[in-house]
């Protein structure tokens, strides 16, 4: 019993003695490298990063995941390297402890340039091949393929034959292909295989890769590149023309949206609303008051603010046009260019308004995280809210077609702008509809606002980028006919954008404006003029 | 300002009595003791306060308020107190002229700072020629001008511009091979673009590696030309965009480059109209490692700059307010045009304007900068990268600082040109054929 004891505390203090001669004295590649994130230069930072590469050090991935998040910080009087950890702890990057005593007065971030940030992304792809998690070994394999690190090669070969994941090993194996193609030793017949990767794989970067080999390429791999090249284009083109289609759906229902309400305004009602723009501002603008709030009081909530945001916007947004109707327009019908002046002079009043309340400068409103990025669909990338807004507008159309379709108010507002004085005398109170009507006109204006905020700026002028190409899609579509705005929208998104690669965003711009202009002249009406005894006014 | 108030006595009507009430706020803000008005040296400030510019000129417009502010606190001009006159040219070009000439004839203002567009100054030049007046232009310009009336503190291409462009293809930039200009379509951006393609190719890029790209103001659909950016990027050598993109329409544009994935460390965007105003828009992670030029971050790590911002912040009562490169170009001319009133010991137009070329006064880098006969200033140059709060790191700076030149010379119209109103007095003198008057 007793020398089980001794052994034990003979074990123990073996141990101990160990621990600190390895926290202390011990002064490898790793600690040397180090030394170099504490000088504030952005030579050293790149040589201390090759450093702790070469070094091996278990600690090397956390590191450089560290600087990579701006979460290394260094204090050049104690000459010491620290590692913040996600929730705040400080740890001595030496030694991977918790740094013992208060930390250094002169602690800063390490700083990084986008030269260092691409060296980073390279080495912790390297470091983190092998990662438990296969999202993380897919960005692994992901970046090792974009840097081309021939380094690497050994790490990635490794990687491979212990891979499971079918994605993973796919990227795993294209980046190999990378290394290879790009390499100087690899035997032809090595790099004609490779190309045959890359070249399935036929995207934007492959082109990149494949355009990118060295001049002085053996004559064979060569013809296979440009071969490569070749195929990868024509693919290329399709997806390019799927992809217009895609953008132009994309700008046909920003613009739906935007001209959606003075489809009700303008359209039905033959009002020539000027302050239609601010509207869709004021829409943003409450959606920006909501996030605000939000982010002050409740910041879990952020991904459900549009949420809010959108029957706020309504009511607002609506309740202003109320307003307008009660105090301006409905003493002006019939008179369209005394009209046209007041709610131009309105909309004047209501920037300079939100001017002088929220200030001059754009507002931050932000995305929530379901509306932030993209996803790559075959060979196009569509980002997330675009889609969404597409959906959006589609739902905020079918509602308010259902809604002039089966609502009694629906019916009435029809009956109103049909015919006037039939309408009043089977007991419709028509100035009441009118309110109505210009109303929910101003509320779907909100509504557009809260998904515009989401893509353009948030400022007292968002809605004057908006007014001329709502009246365009308004005209163009057939005044008083919802169908008609949808289709013309459409059209005209599409069109200009198939025209944009060619001629540049000014001359599509124009280009449309000359078509519109050239289509009044034959169908003043627009595509779907209404028949018969509509719109008198 | 007694006229529109009799007249608008005499008829009653609603107009009348409007015009009449603005009339007397203008009377109430401008003097606001109309015995003292004999004793102030008046000071006009043209910046837009309505209409799509007032989300910049505001500021610029506090700015001159607060360094008079500051100056008669100090006991003024040349033992009189300085007196603001603020007009609102609405962001309306010809208005401007009209403003400016109400400014020099009507209110006798000695000094105008003022103006933000390039339309607005040339708009604005002959008024300032014919009642020969002084105005001051703070913001970064395209060059190829200058003028005996106007003092530019801004950047002119060589200060802004191609220090940037250098930096993108040193090392430490990334060694950029590829090019895309980006910029609004109208005259600041063309003629940078046009100085810069000339500029790229003399170092010896190829015509196909550079894209130019216009769009109109405001463009707010930016898939088609991120997705031919990508496009262009991925020939296989390093691309960089230099974006001329101007103010509203940027934030739609860093959003669609962080939605299509595009990365600072694949293709990185140098701007040259983004500062920290512009930020406050945007949520910045996705825009980490972009890059802005400019001669002024409020980030800079300085005595004077931490100095003014405190006050700065003091003065509009907002402990947030950001700070930029036009603000900073504004405090440099005030500066300058206090010491050179005090060096002529008097306000008249020809003796200030003889008395600033040579006048020296600090700018809130700690550097000391310099107004030189061709009536640009000098200054130092910064990279600055995006932070995830909104403000820029310096990544990169000029050695030392660099003189503006009006004329630059990379352009074969301008290149024989220089401006030098202190010996040759002229502001387009030929080199060429010595004579004063321009390229022909």
């Amino acid at each position: 019993m007793r020398a089980l004891y001794d052994r034990i505390t003979a074990l123990v203090f073996a141990l101990g003695l160990l621990a600190a001669v390895a926290g202390s004295a011990h002064a490898g590649p790793y600690e040397d490298a180090l030394a170099g994130f504490t000088t504030d230069s952005f030579t050293d930072t790149f040589e201390a990063i090759d450093g702790v590469v070469a070094s091996g050090s278990p600690m090397a991935a956390q590191l450089l995941e560290a600087l990579q998040d701006s979460r290394l910080q260094f204090s050049a009087a104690e000459k010491k390297v620290f590692i913040k950890t996600r929730d705040g702890a400080l740890l001595d990057a030496a030694t991977g402890e918790p740094a013992v005593g208060a930390p250094p007065a002169d602690l800063a971030n390490v700083r990084l340039n986008n030269r260092l940030r691409g060296a980073l992304n390279a080495a912790i792809g390297a470091l983190t091949l092998m990662a438990p998690d296969p999202g993380r070994r897919l960005s692994a394999a992901q970046s090792v393929f974009r840097s081309r690190d021939s380094s690497a090669l050994p790490a990635v070969e490794k990687a491979l034959e212990a891979e499971t994941n079918a994605r993973v090993k796919k990227a795993l194996t294209e980046a190999r292909a990378a290394i290879i193609v790009m390499s100087d030793d690899a035997s032809p017949d090595n790099k004609i295989a490779a190309i045959a990767v890359i070249r399935d794989r036929s995207d934007q970067e492959s082109l990149a890769l494949m355009s990118g080999l060295p001049a002085n390429a053996p004559p064979e791999v060569r013809a296979a590149a440009t071969d490569a090249i070749a195929k990868i284009q024509s693919n290329l083109a399709i997806w390019r023309t799927v992809q217009n289609f895609w953008y132009g759906l994309s700008l046909g229902s920003v613009l739906l949206l935007a001209a959606i309400g003075l489809a009700i305004t303008f359209g039905v009602m033959g009002v020539i609303n000027m302050a239609h723009g601010e509207m869709v501002m004021l829409g943003a603008y409450t959606t920006f008051v909501v996030q605000d709030l939000i982010r002050t009081s409740f910041p879990g909530l952020f991904d459900y603010s549009l949420a809010f945001a959108l029957p706020l916007a309504f009511i607002v947004a609506g309740a202003v046009g109320i307003l307008i109707e009660r105090t301006v327009i409905r003493y002006l019908y019939g008179r369209p260019l005394e009209t046209l002046l007041a709610t131009w002079g309105i909309s004047l009043v209501l920037m300079q308004a939100v001017r002088a309340v929220f200030g001059p400068t754009n507002k931050e409103v932000g995305n929530p995280s379901w509306m932030s990025g993209a996803f790559d669909l075959g060979g196009i990338l569509i980002t997330y809210n675009r889609m969404w807004i597409i959906i959006f507008t589609g739902i905020v159309f079918v509602a308010l077609l259902a809604m002039l379709r089966y609502t009694r108010l629906g019916l009435e507002m029809r009956a109103v702008t049909q015919n006037r004085q039939m309408a009043a005398a089977v007991g419709i109170r028509t100035a009441r509809i009118d309110a109505l009507t210009f109303g929910l006109g101003s509320g779907i204006a909100g509504i557009a606002g809260v998904a515009l905020s989401q893509i353009d700026n948030v400022s007292p002028n968002l809605g004057q980028g908006y007014i001329i190409d709502s009246f365009m899609v308004v005209v163009f579509g057939g005044v008083g006919n919802l169908w008609g705005t949808l289709v013309g929208a459409l059209t005209l998104g599409i069109a200009n954008k198939f025209l944009e690669p060619f001629a540049g965003a000014v001359l599509a711009k124009i280009a449309i404006l000359v078509f519109i202009i050239l289509f009044i002249q034959k169908r003043p009406r627009g595509m779907f003029a209404l028949k018969g005894r509509a719109i008198e006014a | 300002m007694l006229h529109i108030v009799k007249s608008a006595a005499r008829r009653p009507n609603v107009r009348g009595w409007l015009s009449a009430a603005a009339g007397l706020a203008v009377v109430a803000t401008v003097a606001a003791s109309p015995a003292a008005a004999q004793d102030t040296i008046k000071v006009g400030v043209l910046h837009s306060l309505s209409g799509t510019m007032a989300i910049s000129e505001t500021t610029l417009k506090d700015t001159v308020l607060f360094m008079i502010d500051e100056q008669n606190k100090k006991g003024g001009v040349l033992g009189k107190k300085l007196e603001a006159v603020v007009v609102d040219p609405a962001s309306n070009w010809p208005l401007f002229a009209e403003k400016a000439r109400e400014l020099i004839s009507k209110d006798k203002v000695q000094v105008v700072f003022g103006c933000w567009t390039s339309v607005s100054r040339k708009s604005v030049l002959p008024v300032f020629k014919e009642l020969n007046s002084i105005l001051f232009y703070p913001v970064q310009y395209e060059g190829e001008e200058s003028e005996r009336n106007v003092f530019y503190t801004g950047a002119a291409p060589n200060q802004q511009a191609i220090p940037a462009v250098d930096y993108l293809m040193s090392k430490d930039g990334g060694s950029v091979k590829r090019w895309v200009l980006a910029g609004t379509d109208y005259v600041y951006p063309r003629t940078t673009n046009r100085i810069l393609e000339a500029y790229l190719k003399s170092k010896g890029v190829a015509e196909a590696d550079i894209m130019i790209n216009y769009t109109p103001f405001g463009h707010s659909d930016w898939q088609t030309i991120v997705s031919d950016i990508k496009k262009f990027g991925s020939a296989g050598k390093k691309t960089a965009v230099v974006s001329t993109i101007n103010g509203d329409a940027n934030v739609p544009f860093y959003k669609e480059l962080g939605n299509q994935g595009i990365k600072a460390t694949d293709i990185p965007v140098v701007a040259f109209s983004v500062g920290e105003e512009e930020l406050a828009g945007l949520d910045t992670k996705p825009l980490l490692g972009h890059l802005a030029a400019w001669n002024y971050f409020q980030s800079i790590k300085d005595p004077a700059n931490a100095e003014f911002i405190k006050k700065w912040q003091a003065f509009t009562k907002n402990p947030k307010r950001t700070t930029n490169d036009p603000m900073e170009a504004t405090v440099i001319g005030f500066n300058m045009w206090v010491k050179a009133v005090e060096k002529a010991k008097t306000t008249d137009t020809d003796k200030v304007i003889a008395a600033l070329p040579g006048i020296e006064a600090p700018n809130l880098t700690g550097g000391m900068s310099k107004m030189l006969p061709n009536h640009h200033i000098t200054k130092p140059v910064f990279v600055g990268e995006i932070r995830a709060d909104g403000q820029f790191d310096v990544v990169w700076k000029t050695k030392g600082l660099v003189p503006g030149d009006a004329w630059t010379d990379f352009l074969p119209g301008s290149k024989d040109l220089e401006a030098d109103w202190v010996d040759l007095k002229c502001g387009n003198y030929n080199k060429v054929t010595k004579k004063c008057g321009g390229a022909s």
